[in-house]
């Protein structure tokens, strides 16, 4: 065990300071302290560079049997990750451990606020070293190289320094150097087939304002924030979904609280996730449906049923390294193209972004009171990084959240006063709803052009221009109806403004922050509305010499920006689906200053 | 408010102008369903059809009850959500041979299996009409169309069996010649509690005219069709003269000349093996002394439906949970204060 963690930490320290931000883990391997005699474990302490966590709080912990994480859970950081071995965690060594009842803390709750990661290590090395002809006991020793490969690739690491390594050490015993490294290697894929999602959010813990704290991930807030915004807004959750990395979460999360009412529904693929949820959003209910960009391409035809049909509609992106399967465990924000633009005809919907875990969850209360209020189909887009990390987070009070607001018809209006035109407007533009079960509003909607008002079928030229215009101008006027665009840090005039979206703001702040402090003219903002621009982001803009728009991505926000404002934005993108580290934001505002 | 139960036909029609082409099979199957849904006597407002796209799917702007006209095979996903979302509402798929088993196969056969309560018409017509007469998922093989001049390459799917093989809870054929039969059946499915699978025979007089002749017309009908009734013997033809009866597996056509009732087949809906043996009968050379092609209910089961399973898991959460208290969702199992 010691070997492993020792080649773990060579393995780091060959990479150095290079890959910053992301948790870049000097390491510190100590044995474990107080576990149950002749059981043995590992743990592993993980501090990042940029930014500084107490020394004795630990990362990541390995837990080979129930022993270990009993004796090391309690210094692991709240959103730690646990690596379980599920084979230590039988009866036997729950007894050995000395746990109370026969209920692995694997399968309790007791494990809530962490990362757990189970895998069955002792029958997959088994499994890999089958045909090796080596006895069990052997084989059993080469069970720590399927976590180190595990590990390796969760931390994006090369397997070379460790295969070195073993190749020398067991130069002797070729059949023992061949086992590691079969096994090393089995850990290794096993993260990649698995979709282990790698990179992952860390925020300080340090210094945060008092106050009562939790842990939360941002697939977890996302999905806390739609039950509680369906409650806030009197409708019933509906959640069609199809299991795809890096959003599967959310629907594991839902499907916990139908104690709250909620509905998830897993589909037989993503065109019927997003169908289902139509449906139910025309049956009343608030109809959500999630998935990464490969899916959010299949869903884009019924995004454009839900545009003409004008009905409350929450999908959801937790974006991926793209274009088609791409890099499924890596993180990127190239599909805010594709949220724009990405339907047949002209189809704006609302954008709404997440820029950090806890985040996910305003992010989402906001956009479905967008969608609910405005009886459009709206777009919440976060990403992998995000979605997998975790934060200390202030949680809010649910009687702080105000309420959202339904624009129902009236079927007593409607019987007393004239015929119900579906998509007669208001002010807003926004159409009553009318649901089965109201008296007198029956009446029928679809994807054929529609005539103003009445919503009959119609091929009228006249009438299918002032249609897509209200459709447009519907997006257009919510601007009026989302808080105006403020700057996160620095002065609201200066030499270069850092304008970002969505999870680079941890790496944008820290930057920004630094530079500040170093007497530059600074400043950052960072766009939670993506369709309608809040209105006031041009002037905003207008008062910086420069700007400055770092995406993980080849150029999508400071292309939309550019084009509707001509601001003349700067890009600066990464696209090796890693987040950016902050020294090379800090950098890059340098060469503009 | 109008008493659900003094409607009639007419009050379910809108004030659209039905626009399918003169002499189209759809117009009668529009008339037996505002027909059946007068006489179910359910509210209006509590009555949603759901199609995906082609001609049968402009069906749901001719009922005045709610409606969604959706996008191309996906109507039966939709419906899923809304019976899902909406357990007491009526809901009622429209959908065609291309809609539902070519672009929407998938959402078929999972609807079928989920067993919502609901009920799918099935237009067949054996063609695309709204695209102008390509040959469709259920065309016979060497069928000449626009896009096979030479003849389809396609074996053709047997819709019935497909809906057995998805563990449907209710299949049954029906034709839009046949009204009588036709409201008989509509009535079965709108009864039955879980999916319901009408396949109608719908004749496209445009682009496949003539498809279901052998079924229909007056020369042929009596020799290819048998109606099939619960607990009643097969017999058919012009006079009675024939019957169906089961050897070991294998169904066969004998004389009434040589055969008494007590001989022959029984129907009986609750046999899925009979029901297999009924959805294989297709092969279309009944005037040489094949098999005729079933019409009526060959397969009902009574199995839990997937809205009802939901709604128990929902009150069961809650029995155990207690009702979700959003402030300890918010907050979680473990908290720490900052000072």
């Amino acid at each position: 065990m010691q070997l492993t963690g020792s080649l773990f930490t060579d393995t780091n320290a060959h990479y150095g300071n290079d890959i910053s931000t992301f948790p870049n883990f000097p390491a510190e391997i100590r044995a474990p302290q107080g576990t149950v005699a002749g059981v043995s474990g590992f743990k592993l302490h993980f501090a990042s560079v940029d930014i500084f966590t107490p020394g004795d709080e630990v990362e990541v912990l390995v837990a080979m049997n129930a022993a270990a994480l009993k004796a090391n859970v309690s210094q692991l950081k709240k959103g730690g990750t646990i690596i379980a071995n599920t084979a230590g965690f039988d009866k036997k060594n729950l007894r050995l451990a000395k746990y109370e009842s026969d209920v692995s803390p694997l399968l309790d709750k007791t494990l809530d606020q962490f990362r757990v990661v189970e895998i069955d290590v002792t029958k997959m090395t088994k499994e890999a070293l089958a045909n090796s002809g080596l006895g069990t006991k052997d084989i059993d020793r080469c069970k720590n190289m399927f976590v180190l490969g595990f590990l390796l690739w969760m931390y994006n690491r090369s397997m070379e320094t460790t295969q070195s390594f073993i190749t020398e050490k067991f130069s002797k015993k070729p059949d023992i150097k061949d086992a590691n490294l079969t096994v090393l290697k089995a850990g290794y894929y096993f993260g990649d087939t698995n979709e282990t999602f790698t990179s992952r959010y860390e925020v300080e813990s340090a210094n945060l304002p008092s106050g009562e704290y939790r842990s939360i991930m941002g697939n977890q807030a996302a999905a806390l924030g739609a039950i509680v915004a369906a409650n806030k807004a009197g409708l019933e959750l509906f959640y069609g979904s199809y299991p795809i990395t890096p959003a599967s979460d959310i629907l594991h999360e839902l499907a916990r609280h139908k104690n709250y009412g909620v509905k998830t529904f897993q589909a037989e693929d993503e065109i019927a996730a997003i169908c289902a949820s139509i449906g139910a959003s025309f049956g009343g209910s608030l109809g959500m449906t999630a998935s990464s960009g490969p899916g959010i391409a299949l869903k884009g035809e019924a995004m454009g049923l839900a545009v003409m049909l004008e009905i409350p509609l929450l999908i959801i992106n937790v974006q991926r390294g793209g274009p088609s399967t791409g890099l499924p465990t890596k993180t990127e924000q190239s599909d805010l193209m594709q949220a724009m633009y990405g339907r047949n005809g002209e189809a704006p919907l609302v954008i709404v972004s997440a820029s950090h875990p806890s985040d996910c969850f305003d992010a989402m209360v906001e956009a479905v009171r967008i969608t609910v209020e405005h009886m459009i189909p709206a777009m919440f887009m976060s990403d992998g990084f995000i979605a997998n990390g975790s934060e200390p987070w202030s949680f809010p009070k649910a009687a702080d959240i105000s309420s959202i607001t339904p624009r129902w018809a009236d079927p007593e209006k409607s019987l007393s006063d004239e015929t119900y035109f579906p998509f007669r407007r208001n002010e807003k533009l926004v159409r009553e709803w009318a649901i089965p079960g109201m008296e007198n509003l029956q009446h029928r909607v679809g994807g054929l052009e529609k005539e103003n008002e009445t919503g009959n079928v119609s091929y009228d030229p006249d009438n299918h221009e002032l249609m897509v215009k209200i459709r447009q101008e519907k997006v257009d006027l919510i601007a009026n109806h989302i808080p105006a665009q403020e700057i996160a840090q620095g002065d609201e005039s200066g030499s270069v403004l850092v304008l970002g979206w969505g999870s680079t703001y941890g790496a944008i702040r820290t930057a920004v922050r630094d530079l500040i402090k170093d007497g530059h003219k600074v400043s950052q903002a960072h766009v939670r509305y993506l369709n309608p621009f809040p209105k006031n982001l041009e002037e905003l803009m207008s008062k910086f010499d420069r700007v400055l728009i770092p995406e993980i991505n080849n150029g999508q926000l400071v292309h939309l920006i550019n084009a509707k404002y001509g601001t003349g934005a700067v890009p600066f993108n990464k696209i090796q689906g890693m987040p950016f580290t902050s020294r090379e934001i800090k950098e890059q505002i340098k060469e503009l200053i | 408010m109008q008493n659900p139960t003094t409607y009639t036909a007419k009050d379910f029609a809108t004030d659209q102008d039905v626009r399918w082409c003169p002499g189209c099979g759809d117009y009668s199957i529009l008339k037996q369903m505002q027909s059946t849904m007068a006489e179910a006597g359910i509210n209006k407002k509590d009555i949603v059809f759901v199609s995906g796209i082609g001609c049968s799917s402009r069906f749901p702007y001719y009922m005045d009850t709610y409606g969604i006209h959706s996008i191309h095979g996906r109507a039966t996903a939709m419906a899923s959500g809304l019976k899902a979302a909406r357990p007491d509402l009526s809901v009622w798929v429209i959908t065609g041979d291309g809609d539902s088993l070519s672009i929407g196969g998938n959402h078929l056969i999972h609807l079928l299996r989920r067993n919502f309560d609901l009920n799918v018409l099935l237009f067949n017509n054996e063609i695309y009409g709204l695209t102008k007469g390509q040959y469709s998922p259920t065309s016979p093989k060497g069928q000449v169309t626009k896009s096979t001049p030479m003849g389809s390459l396609d074996h053709p799917f047997n819709p019935q069996a497909l809906a057995l093989g998805a563990d449907a809870t209710f299949v049954a054929r029906t034709m839009d010649r046949d009204p009588k039969h036709m409201r008989e059946i509509l009535a079965a499915g709108n009864a039955h509690k879980g999916t319901s699978l009408i396949e109608i025979y719908q004749n496209c007089n445009v682009f496949n005219d003539g498809a279901f002749e052998v079924f229909t017309d007056k020369a042929t009908k009596a020799k290819s069709t048998i109606t099939i009734r619960e607990g009643e013997p097969m017999i058919y033809g012009a006079d009675s003269e024939f019957g169906i009866r089961l050897n070991g597996m294998k169904a066969e056509v004998v004389s009434m000349n040589d055969c008494s009732a007590d001989d022959l087949w029984i129907h009986d809906s609750s046999d899925r093996m009979k029901a297999t043996i009924l959805s294989r009968m297709f092969d279309n050379n009944a005037l040489e002394g094949g098999l005729p092609r079933p019409f009526g209910i060959l397969y009902q089961e009574d199995r839990f439906r997937y809205e009802d399973a939901m709604k128990a898991q929902l009150e069961h959460a809650i029995s155990v949970k207690g009702d979700g208290d959003l402030d300890a969702l918010i907050q979680g199992s473990h908290t720490w204060t900052v000072d």
